[in-house]
């Protein structure tokens, strides 16, 4: 069906020609216009968006929460059609400050049934706001598959029947082609989306949004694919400044590029998200992270030969490493593996399959392309395999559970991603994850689902002794994913006073001198060294610091891998208020950022604590490190939650909701007693 | 025509190292709005990234000049075991594509080397392409003189084409007591 828009357009204007961006309403860096979609009744409208929502939230993740905690009550499951799922861009995505491209997708998970908001970098945000919109909101269910079709101002939800089945990337390619749009931006489930996979992911060409599930939410709306093109401006409020402070960014990625940070693993040194794709040096993560089932270190495995071997593989089967929209790294990279369909990979996904599987990188490439056409995380997947393989080792999956499964190893994992996509026999209940399979297999299999926060497996790292800030990080953070929090701040201290004295002496981004006395004094050992060092108090500020940046980023829709994630990026808290306020035409500061971020932590922390997130849930895995201090860490969670304005059980306080505007929260809060009302 | 000696503005275009970004449109097309930096559109670009990732196709290409009617390339190239249309190529603002030309008016557009007051040392695609892939250079040759059409000029050439004089005046005369 093809459904005009503009109907609801302020004014009443009568359709998309009369909407250009120079009317009466004129909205800067932001469209002012969302696309609400109902898929059960086929109701397509273009609604304008109130710029009080922005000046609070700023947009992308921020404004995404807002819609949630405002449009559904916490006993809404995942699999409801009133479960919505929102695609956004960022306050600043589609401008041309560099790396503004990130797409935010909100919505509740299937496996935490907390607030997922996986993100993806690539060509799509930008898109979407060209063609006039800065979030498309999903509600409801399509009895049938469809995809949407949104081109400027018209939206069409058409029949994708024929591409049941088909891979993400696929899918993609086939949509340009019958639209005749090879310009076209799309992001798509595949099989594991369509079938619900609790670990779903939505791929977008070099980029996907992967983590929480989001993609078993598309399948269950019956969405396969959404495609955009936009041929529309994207305005700024005050041009020549805004160009000089993107001048500044670009040029000071080019200084980093040519100053890499002396002192830590080559793949921490530089810039952008991990340059997994161009550093073929992978002692860092091939020793200090675990393999299998998220247990063994192999802390001799880099030799020479291996390195040799990998090199080998990575560059006979890179063509290309390619950037996002608008942004001069090279994150990501084509991938042709001779006989099979080229593909495109970034980041780590290189090795979560290769380590989880005790294998090599030949293989890791090999099994990366089908799970980037099924649509699965990069994360979870290849744990879900190894704890089933474990499961089988220890006799609590048996033969039959398993009939059909090849002897070889490598064999053993592509048979059970092909189980689990389809949610055949025991892919069924694999599906779900580790922590609702174990449930369901029963049997002692809880213990092997060992590698979880909040019901959602984390990266493969297990350590020594307990680090104060990464206990925080681990604990409190609500994308249940460390990358996505840590950053800014070195995760291990330097050897010698000299190195520290070096490091600090153009570290500009701090936000506070005293950032750079807790790195001069922290040592690797001794007094001043993990666990009680940082200090608590140091710790709260170090974590809040690392948070409040990632916040930032996506509720502007920047791309950590510039801002938030590495050592000394190009984007930091000095230079986002004035390019903000360039951008936008509204006048922000440190301190006003600070605030709006303070509120979009605050605001999915109460989304999540609204569906029963309490503080037993903050808790790293058991044995994420070996030597564990009980006092300490229950000290750090206090006197976090405190720094927070938190109650000690992690729920916001009236109070601190009374200082960010947000009494609507408190309200409900007490009117359900999650908070004693006065 | 009489020759003349001038320094002629190239643009060398490595393929091999283009990253896909596009930042090259997105610059251009701000540069050239009105006023100037005020909005940004990559349809709007007078350098467009003609990409195919899977198939690893990069390419950057210039707008050129407006042309009335299309050509008869359609012939294919394979270069490196990879295939190219013909057009792909091809500078020429043409009625067979979309490319170079404005979104709303439908008016081609032109690329002028960022061409501004005080004359940037290169032009923006050049400077904010960090990987490399567009270098500017500048070389002396013997050129005929030419008399260089503005936007508007180039504007009202293609409308002169399609229309014909007469109805443009007519349409011309229309606006004028109108405004």
């Amino acid at each position: 069906m093809l459904l005009g828009t503009g109907e609801s357009s302020a004014g009443g204007a009568a359709g998309e020609a009369e909407m250009p961006g120079g009317g009466l309403n004129v909205r800067y860096a932001e469209t002012g216009y969302n696309l609400e979609i109902d898929l059960a009744r086929g109701n397509v409208e273009r609604v304008e968006t109130d710029p009080e929502l922005t000046r609070l939230h700023l947009g992308g993740l921020g404004t995404n929460a807002r819609l949630l905690w405002d449009r559904v009550p916490p006993e809404v499951d995942p699999f409801s059609s009133d479960n919505p799922l929102i695609f956004s861009a960022g306050l600043l995505g589609g401008t041309p400050a560099p790396g503004a491209n990130r797409t935010i997708v909100s919505t509740f998970s299937p496996q935490t049934l907390l607030m997922a908001y996986s993100m993806m970098g690539g060509f799509w945000a930008p898109e979407l706001k060209h063609a006039g919109y800065d979030k498309v909101i999903i509600r409801g269910k399509s009895p049938d598959l469809v995809y949407l079709w949104i081109n400027n101002g018209r939206v069409e939800i058409r029949d994708a029947r024929h591409l049941h089945g088909k891979g993400a990337i696929e899918t993609a390619e086939i949509i340009r082609r019958e639209l005749r749009e090879p310009n076209a931006q799309v992001a798509a489930i595949g099989l594991a989306g369509e079938n619900r996979v609790y670990f779903a992911s939505i791929e977008h060409g070099r980029s996907s949004a992967s983590r929480g599930g989001i993609g078993a939410v598309m399948g269950d709306k019956g969405l396969k694919a959404v495609a955009v093109r936009g041929t529309r401006d994207v305005n700024i409020a005050r041009p020549a400044e805004f160009m000089e402070h993107c001048n500044d960014v670009l040029r000071y990625i080019q200084y980093r590029e040519a100053n890499p940070i002396k002192g830590v693993p080559p793949i921490l040194a530089g810039i952008g998200s991990p340059q997994e794709m161009a550093i073929i040096d992978e002692e860092w993560h091939t020793t200090n992270f675990t393999w299998g089932n998220a247990r063994t270190r192999r802390k001799d495995f880099w030799t020479r030969e291996v390195e040799e071997k990998w090199k080998e593989s990575q560059e006979g089967v890179r063509t290309r490493l390619i950037s996002c929209y608008n942004c001069p790294m090279k994150c990501g990279a084509t991938i042709s593996v001779p006989g099979l369909p080229t593909y495109m990979m970034k980041c780590y996904s290189k090795l979560t399959y290769t380590m989880a599987a005790f294998s090599d990188l030949d293989f890791g490439f090999r099994i990366a392309q089908r799970a980037t056409e099924y649509g699965v995380d990069g994360y979870s997947t290849p744990q879900v395999m190894a704890f089933a393989l474990e499961l089988y080792e220890a006799g609590i999956l048996t033969g039959s559970d398993l009939a059909g499964m090849p002897h070889d190893n490598e064999g053993r994992f592509f048979w059970l991603l092909d189980r689990i996509v389809r949610r055949e026999g025991i892919g069924d209940v694999l599906a779900d994850g580790t922590y609702w399979a174990a449930r369901r297999i029963g049997n002692g299999a809880e213990k092997f689902a060992h590698n979880n926060i909040k019901k959602h497996e984390q990266l493969p790292l297990k350590l020594g002794m307990l680090n104060p800030v990464y206990f925080l990080m681990y604990s409190t953070g609500e994308k249940i994913n460390i990358t996505q929090i840590e950053g800014q701040f070195p995760q291990a201290p330097f050897a010698t006073r000299e190195e520290r004295e070096d490091f600090v002496k153009d570290w500009i981004q701090v936000p506070d001198e005293k950032f750079k006395q807790y790195f001069l004094d922290w040592d690797p050992r001794g007094e001043r060294s993990i666990p009680y060092y940082p200090t608590i108090e140091a710790s709260c500020e170090i974590v809040d610091w690392q948070e409040r940046m990632h916040y930032i980023d996506d509720a502007l829709g920047i791309c950590a891998g510039l801002s938030s994630f590495p050592l000394k990026p190009p984007y930091h808290i000095h230079n986002f208020p004035p390019i903000i306020s360039a951008a936008t035409g509204m006048d922000i500061d440190e301190a006003g950022l600070t605030k709006a971020a303070r509120r979009n932590r605050t605001l999915i922390r109460a989304v999540n604590v609204r569906r029963g997130m309490r503080r037993a849930d903050d808790k790293p895995p058991e044995d994420h490190w070996k030597k564990r201090f009980p006092e300490l860490e229950a000290e750090l969670l206090d006197q976090y939650y405190k720094f927070k304005g938190w109650n000690n059980q992690g729920i916001p306080t009236k109070e601190s909701l009374q200082e960010l505007d947000m009494d609507y929260v408190s309200g409900d809060f007490e009117q359900r007693g999650i908070i004693a009302s006065e | 025509m009489s020759k003349i000696r001038k320094m002629v503005k190239t643009i060398k275009i490595d393929v091999d190292k283009c990253n896909g970004c596009r930042a090259c449109e997105v610059i251009c097309s701000s540069f050239h709005a009105t006023p100037k930096y005020s909005s940004n559109n990559p349809a709007r670009s007078r350098i467009r990234l003609i990409r195919d990732p899977l198939k690893d196709r990069y390419l950057p290409v210039y707008a050129g000049e407006y042309v009335a009617a299309e050509c008869m390339g359609r012939d294919k190239y394979i270069i490196d075991g990879k295939e190219y249309e013909e057009c792909d190529f091809c500078r020429a603002s043409c009625p067979s594509r979309g490319i170079f030309k404005d979104p709303d008016s439908g008016l081609p557009l032109k690329c002028d080397m960022c061409e501004d007051d005080p004359a940037l040392k290169e032009p923006l695609c050049v400077q904010w392409c960090l990987a490399d892939a567009l270098v500017y250079e500048e070389r002396e040759e013997e050129v005929e003189e030419e008399v260089k059409l503005g936007d508007v000029e180039v504007g009202l050439q293609s409308l002169l084409d399609k229309y014909g004089l007469s109805e443009i005046e007519d349409a011309f005369t229309r606006i004028s007591r109108k405004n």
